[in-house]
């Protein structure tokens, strides 16, 4: 930037600054931009991140399925609370697409605030985050955020298959390579492309001899189904289910769990030989568009009443044992999830990247037609 | 040699009336093909071939051998059938209310494409379709083979429901442009049907029958929406794998490979266009200009 161009910007600023200053005479807040601010209390506290999102008074969220871990009762609530409009674009989007977005609309007032993303695209993009650190930090355990605040993951489960009971009964995965389930199996989207279907392609393979850095038996695994005419090669969604296209879904506990509520003959079972675990990821764009209701949002989340909502929708929160142990947590729905029993398994970064990669060039060729 | 001064005013105000064609062009045809182009030669570390190198994986072979046989396919049923459905509504009346409804149907099915049509096709002979439904309750598999209809063979009877609209569209007024009178004077001259249709009128539609052909094809090449919403897992077709390669949350993040993609779709639409005006060249030889 010239010198000139910096003055002029000054002067933007100051005018600025004059016109927030004059528009919340009442409240005392500091002046600090919020699109900085690592955390609430460095700021000016709590009161001061709810006045001034308050007078943000909208909030840009991307990719989130209304029916995804109980997104849709969250962001009622947040509303409700805040008086704060809650703007969704693209909600059946990846997470790759909203990371396209924060690129795409970077500078818009459409740009997205916040991100609720896989691992492997929290890892590969922390450049477009801003670090920022609620208030309940020390409830989210070490290995589950970055030690600076640009990505903390939010819930969890496991992967599990859902299927209408009135129409078949699972109990282990090898089942479903029987004629019973002809044109019956299906995936929550396109392996290489979904976070949650590249853990169900995981699944099988855990179920079937391939361990969490080997994933070639589960791309065997579907190219057997899709040989015998079980796979349905539609990408599962609430829909699919209840219209029976799709009776059958390798998808995440939370997610399947969600179906019962169209479909109460809908079962979810999480096989004992294959536990697998994942978790997604809050993140703050750094050119958030509402940078104090981004924040109010992550606040919002982490507070004990977020993260029982998640809680209610299925999901694990990421503060469970944080709140086990002081009391918060909400009984009734913890006494809900879905019963798992073995040892649980996660994908890291370079396991991640390694099934990807495998499945990049294996797995067209095993269930294209 | 030296111009006149007025053969260069005209020319420049020739290209101010052009102006708006060529900006729109420049805009929407040539700026998305040269930015396909760009991104297709580019990688993290400057220019590279590295993404062109990577279209010859099996995959995505399969994947432009699968495109080439569904566009051509449903290209030429629904030529075709297009051809003889817009020959039957010409041969009616001119003004008549048969006319107007075909043209208006096919005007709104020649677009319905995309969600909704994949799902029209779910609703009635998916596996919970209500044909399907319907039969079982009588006795009668469906799909006795298995279920064939989320795969090509199934994308392929889908898109011909809105290629044969199309076609009657396109085509119509190329018959049109056929007058009753040289049928009449090829029967004068001791003509059959059957001479008609070989030295009269299918010389003249030819060429208006193969421009109709390669809109289809390419209209079928490029389509993406109802793919995406029957069978939007395994890339069968390069629409899907490019919309794979850029919307990947894996850390399959390959916006190169998909312009590598769309630049592959554009060469074998410009292989095409080349062959079908060498072809149109040919068959229209013999008209006059």
């Amino acid at each position: 930037m010239n010198r000139t161009a910096a003055r002029w910007t000054r002067v933007a600023l100051g005018v600025a600054a004059l016109a927030v200053v004059a528009g919340c005479g009442s409240t005392s807040s500091g002046g600090a931009s919020w699109s900085t601010a690592t955390s609430a209390s460095a700021n000016g506290g709590m009161s001061a991140l709810v006045s001034a999102a308050k007078a943000e008074g909208q909030l840009n969220v991307i990719a989130l399925p209304l029916n995804w871990a109980n997104y849709g009762t969250i962001i009622k609530d947040f509303e409700a609370k805040y008086g704060i409009k809650v703007n969704q674009a693209n909600p059946q989007g990846s997470s790759q697409d909203e990371v396209n977005a924060v690129k795409s609309e970077a500078g818009t007032s459409n740009a997205p605030d916040v991100l609720d993303i896989g691992m492997a695209v929290a890892w590969a993009n922390t450049d477009l985050f801003a670090p920022y650190k609620v208030a309940e930090w020390s409830s989210i355990p070490t290995d589950q955020k970055d030690a600076g605040g640009l990505w903390y993951q939010d819930y969890g489960g496991y992967m599990s298959i859902g299927y209408d009971s009135s129409k078949y009964s699972v109990t282990s995965v090898s089942d479903l390579l029987t004629p019973a389930f002809r044109s019956a199996v299906a995936l929550d989207g396109d392996p290489t492309e979904a976070n949650a279907a590249l853990n169900g392609v995981m699944l099988a393979s855990l179920a079937n001899g391939g361990s969490i850095s080997n994933i070639a038996p589960g791309v065997s695994f579907f190219k057997q189904l899709n040989a015998d005419g079980n796979f349905v090669p539609v990408t599962a969604t609430a829909a699919t289910i209840d219209n029976g296209t799709t009776p059958v879904v390798f998808d995440w506990d939370y997610l399947n769990s969600a179906s019962v509520v169209n479909l109460p003959s809908w079962k979810v079972f999480v096989p004992s030989n294959a536990v697998l675990g994942g978790y997604y990821a809050q993140a703050i764009t750094k050119t958030a568009p509402h940078p104090a209701a981004a924040r109010l949002w992550e606040e919002y989340l982490y507070s004990a009443t977020g993260q029982n909502l998640w809680l209610q929708g299925g999901a694990r929160p990421v503060e469970m044992s944080a709140m086990q142990a002081s009391g918060t947590l909400n009984q009734a729905y913890a006494a809900a999830l879905p019963a798992v029993s073995g040892s649980p398994v996660t994908l890291d970064e370079s396991q991640a990247a390694a099934a990807a990669s495998y499945l990049a060039s294996n797995w067209s060729a095993a269930v294209g037609s | 040699m030296r111009r006149p001064l007025g053969g260069r005013l005209r020319l420049s105000s020739t290209w101010l009336g052009a102006a708006p064609f060529l900006v729109y062009t420049g805009a929407f045809l040539l700026l998305p093909t040269v930015l396909v182009a760009v991104g297709a030669f580019s990688g993290a570390h400057g220019p590279t071939l590295s993404n062109l190198t990577q279209l010859d994986q099996p995959y995505i072979v399969s994947a432009f051998v699968n495109s080439l046989v569904l566009s051509a396919v449903s290209a030429s049923v629904g030529a075709v059938v297009g051809a003889v459905l817009a020959y039957a509504v010409v041969t009616g009346s001119p003004d008549g209310v048969m006319r107007r409804l075909v043209t208006a149907l096919c005007g709104v099915l020649s677009q319905f494409g995309g969600v909704t049509l994949a799902f029209a096709f779910i609703a009635t002979i998916g596996t919970e379709g209500f044909i399907v439904i319907w039969l079982r309750q009588h006795g009668i598999d469906f799909y006795p083979n298995g279920v064939w209809l989320f795969s090509l063979t199934g994308l392929t009877l889908i898109y011909t429901y809105f290629q044969i609209p199309l076609m009657v569209i396109v085509f119509m007024p190329a018959l049109d442009g056929i007058r009753p009178q040289w049928r009449e004077a090829t029967e004068t001259l001791g003509g059959a049907t059957w001479h008609y249709w070989r030295h009269v009128a299918g010389p003249l539609l030819l060429p208006a029958f193969l421009g109709a052909w390669l809109l289809l094809f390419a209209n079928a090449f490029s389509a993406y929406a109802t793919a995406a919403a029957l069978l939007d897992i395994g890339g069968v077709i390069v629409p899907l794998q490019i919309s794979r390669a850029l919307s990947s949350e894996v850390g399959l993040d390959q916006s190169s490979l998909a312009a590598a993609l769309a630049l592959g779709m554009v060469v074998v639409v410009a292989v095409i266009t080349v062959g079908y005006s060498w072809l149109q060249r040919r068959s229209a030889r013999w008209l006059p200009r």
